[in-house]
């Protein structure tokens, strides 16, 4: 909600400085200018705010605005053709292309960023390091005592984001079942969903018993993040910058704009401006991994 | 003159005639609009995996019971929270406090009531869930239980303001004619005053009650929204996901027209027709008790 409001503000005083110095020319351009109209992933909201905030200031003459609410909204308003560029944290699903195509909208994608998810627990908590499987083990309701893994005895309380968040669905695939399509392992129904990461960190930062996950850069540095190995026996890793583009950290993603057809004009120089080495130094500062490693990660 | 006037006094029936009526009309319209989006779902997905018990609808699983249990239990929570405390408050205002207190008192319940649902949200996941976290010794501070404390609280004002109106109206002459018969004060409110404006006071506890089932925003904040079945008494100190938080938190996302997108309407209908079935029981007791006391009058 807060990103929704701060969005509008954003917007209302670039136009407010837009509209500052009056000369007549660049009334002119003031009534030229173009909008570009972006929402979805309420992971990646936060740095398209700040590359909208850079670009809008180097060009005056365009203005971006940015919502968040989730990767399923943003494409769902793609699909519906109300926005120009629809930011999602996981990749389109197929039945969402088909719907797509009948509507007359052809998605096209490009990887902005990468992200890495972050499992966090309460500094109190003595666990430092799980393997995948277990982190599986404990989000499927398997494990249900802190001692089963190494720590107190203490309950697990198991916090994840709704399903709606691209960050659940990444997380249940990746985690939950292993990367393994055949899998239909659950999240155990007692897991909590919690509709925000704020709701996430801040439960986490007070209770002790809590396990919970979210993208690198949202993690407040209070918080303890766990080292993942990606078997038994595996070297654990701490996510990172170095350790995802190596590949050593497990939980990595790509994260997405997607257009309609192949991006033109102004929403063209935009997302080619997106993947300069400029913005990608933006992609650093708030935490994610540049996109600009030319072999993606699978 | 005299006929501008009967044209005046016809007009202004009539409009007062139709804003009534539009009330049926609105309430009509809303669920005629409830039954078309929402009853596909039954032809959609089968009746039996309605009553499943698990909800998890990103992978089709559409049980409805635990976001049924959900809202009740937290509903019932508030009301025994809300029902003793609200009418105590009114008989305190009405009977007992004097004057001066009353004109601090009323006044003050009436703002509690304007306090925004968010805001008291708030209150609840940074100061009531860890407090009872600890105090109970729970596994999480996000309970039924937390949620029923912050809707008691929403809904006191409410019944307060209601009941207290209902006791006001009770003539004079009733307490004068107990306390001449020799009853003590506690005798006059408990067997007289309070059964005399019983209708008055039965409405406050229903449109409590119903303030407290509707409600979304702080449920879905402090519940911690976990579809668990909650059909036992410890159900009440565990994490559970409400009716309403349901649709607030995922219908954003879903594609119109889908399975899933039914199912949620589906829930908003079971909503209306518990809000019915709780006015129209509250209806018929009240009218019952009225023919009651006309046939003692009369």
């Amino acid at each position: 909600m807060n990103r929704i409001v701060s969005s509008i503000l954003l917007s209302a005083f670039l136009f407010l400085t837009a509209c500052g110095p009056t000369s007549s020319a660049e009334i002119a351009s003031d009534s030229q200018a173009t909008y570009i109209e972006n929402k979805g992933s309420d992971t990646i909201v936060n740095l398209a705010l700040a590359w909208a905030e850079q670009y809008q200031s180097d060009h005056p003459d365009v203005r971006i605005s940015v919502t968040g609410g989730g990767s399923g909204t943003g494409i769902a308003a793609l699909i519906n053709n109300t926005v120009d560029i629809a930011n999602a944290s996981r990749q389109i699903k197929s039945e969402e292309v088909d719907e797509a195509k009948s509507n007359g909208v052809e998605p096209v994608e490009h990887i902005i960023a990468r992200d890495a998810i972050a499992v966090i627990v309460n500094p109190e908590n003595p666990v430092n390091e799980l393997t995948l499987q277990q982190i599986s083990d404990i989000y499927s309701g398997k494990l249900t005592n802190w001692s089963e893994v190494g720590g107190e005895d203490r309950p697990i309380v198991r916090l994840s984001r709704e399903t709606n968040s691209g960050t659940h669905v990444y997380f249940l695939e990746t985690v939950l079942r292993l990367g393994s399509k055949e899998d239909k392992t659950l999240f155990s129904t007692n897991t909590l969903l919690l509709p925000s990461s704020e709701g996430i960190i801040a439960e986490v930062r007070q209770n002790p018993n809590a396990i919970g996950y979210d993208g690198l850069g949202y993690v407040p540095k209070d918080l303890k993040m766990i080292a993942i190995a990606k078997e038994a026996g595996g070297a654990y890793v701490l996510p990172s910058i170095a350790t995802v583009n190596d590949k050593t950290y497990a939980i990595a993603r790509d994260l997405y704009m997607y257009t309609n057809g192949e991006a033109t004009g102004i929403v063209k120089e935009y997302l080619d401006w997106i993947l300069s080495p400029e913005a990608q130094e933006i992609v650093v500062e708030l935490g994610f991994v540049p996109a600009l490693n030319p072999n993606p990660i699978p | 003159m005299e006929k501008s006037l009967n044209w005046r006094e016809f007009i202004i029936t009539r409009l007062i005639q139709i804003s009534g009526y539009s009330a049926i009309l609105f309430v009509a319209l809303i669920f005629f609009f409830l039954l078309r989006e929402g009853l596909p779902a039954l032809s959609e997905v089968e009746t039996s995996s309605l009553f499943n018990p698990r909800w998890y609808p990103i992978e089709d699983y559409f049980g409805i019971l635990p976001l049924l249990t959900g809202s009740l239990i937290v509903t019932l929570g508030a009301g025994l929270i809300a029902v003793p405390f609200g009418i105590g408050t009114a008989v305190y205002i009405s009977e007992i406090a004097p004057r001066w207190m009353r004109e601090i008192l009323k006044p003050l319940v009436e703002l509690l009531g304007g306090l925004p649902s968010v805001v008291l949200g708030f209150l609840g996941i940074l100061v009531l869930s860890p407090f009872i976290r600890v105090f109970l010794d729970l596994p999480t501070g996000l309970t039924a239980l937390t949620g029923s404390i912050l809707l008691g609280g929403i809904a006191v004002p409410t019944v307060v303001s209601v009941a207290e109106d209902a006791l006001d109206a009770v003539p004079r002459a009733y307490r004068e004619g107990a306390w001449a018969l020799g009853a003590t004060r506690w005798q006059t409110i408990w067997r007289v005053t309070l059964p005399a404006a019983k209708s008055g006071v039965l409405t406050a506890v229903m449109l409590g009650v119903g303030r407290a089932i509707g409600e979304t925003m702080t449920v879905m904040m402090v519940t911690g929204n976990a579809p668990v079945l909650a059909v036992k008494l410890g159900s009440l100190f565990s994490p559970v996901r409400t009716m309403t938080a349901t649709i607030a938190a995922e219908m954003g996302e879903v594609a119109n027209g889908s399975t899933h997108y039914h199912v949620l309407f589906f829930i908003g209908m079971v909503l209306f027709l518990i809000s019915l079935g709780v006015n129209i029981a509250a209806s018929s007791v009240v009218f019952r008790a009225k023919k009651r006391a006309e046939r003692i009058l009369s």
